[in-house]
């Protein structure tokens, strides 16, 4: 990405820029969802609806379009203005067991970053803020005992 | 229509979580990493997010109906309970070790071939699991 590069004094790695630039296009996302189809823009809910998993009033080819429209989005980007920076976790494990995890964890606790994070908090929901509350000290902990057990990657 | 605006919202989603840096497992584990190497960039992309998102809601409480729906469909007011949190916190547990959650999964499926597409299967095989137990 070529943008001018805006430090955050203390924070090298940080991108302040992108990151505001980039949530508020996953705002304007979760606007369109919101005041074009009366729905909340949550990831894990609209996956589990495009796969037949989650059985709701929203019709399964219309979450199916959202979940290809990510797809198709992290695509066009890479396309556009790639390549895009990841550096993944260290072996299949970490992958398979975060992925569980969260699969198992975003159905009990209906939603994710997006539905509890984005859209929930910016509603003032108190389900969402203290799911959001939850899911980041769970986040916090768990990456400081990856690490206290010399897991850091 | 609905079909045209949920690939929009969707499209424009990838592309921005693409730009935000969070396509990134490391840099989101970064953050994470609050008594270490901290980086505070997801705060700025949820600071984004939840500013144009909270002004939409403003909006949609001045309208009867979506634009391309005949009504809303939000969820309603339920309580806070242990399976919120409970659930919250797997969620958090998985976000920690992999540094993925859903949505840069998904948007990084042929950025990130095999990984994120290994992710999102193993992430849907637990949605499975919650689904076959009864629970949600």
């Amino acid at each position: 990405m070529s943008l001018p590069h805006f430090g955050l004094p203390g924070f090298p790695d940080a991108a302040p820029l992108e990151g505001l630039l980039g949530g508020a296009l996953i705002g304007l996302a979760a606007a369109i969802m919101l005041l074009m189809l009366g729905r909340i823009a949550g990831v894990s809910g609209l996956a589990a609806r495009a796969t037949g998993i989650a059985q709701t009033d929203m019709p399964q080819p219309v979450a199916a379009l959202f979940v290809g429209g990510l797809v198709l989005g992290g695509f066009l980007f890479n396309l556009l203005l790639g390549p895009i920076e990841a550096e993944y976790a260290p072996g299949w494990g970490w992958i398979v067991a975060g992925g569980l995890v969260v699969g198992v964890g975003t159905r009990l606790g209906s939603g994710c970053t997006s539905g509890h994070g984005v859209c929930g908090m910016s509603r003032l929901s108190r389900r969402s803020l203290a799911a959001t509350a939850a899911f980041m000290v769970s986040g916090f902990v768990t990456v400081a005992v990856v690490n206290a057990l010399g897991g850091a990657w | 229509m609905r079909g045209f605006f949920s690939l929009l919202s969707g499209t424009v989603f990838g592309f921005g979580l693409a730009l935000s840096g969070m396509m990134n497992p490391a840099r989101v584990r970064g953050f994470l990493d609050l008594f270490g190497n901290w980086d505070p960039t997801l705060a700025f992309v949820m600071g984004g997010a939840v500013v144009v998102m909270g002004i939409a809601w403003v909006i949609q409480g001045n309208m009867l109906k979506p634009v391309a729906d005949p009504a809303f469909h939000l969820p309603g007011t339920k309580k806070i309970d242990g399976q919120l949190l409970g659930g919250a916190a797997l969620f958090g547990a998985g976000w920690g070790l992999a540094g993925l959650c859903p949505g840069p999964a998904i948007a990084s499926i042929t950025t990130m071939w095999p990984q994120a597409a290994v992710f999102t299967v193993a992430m849907l095989a637990g949605m499975l699991l919650v689904r076959l137990s009864g629970r949600a």
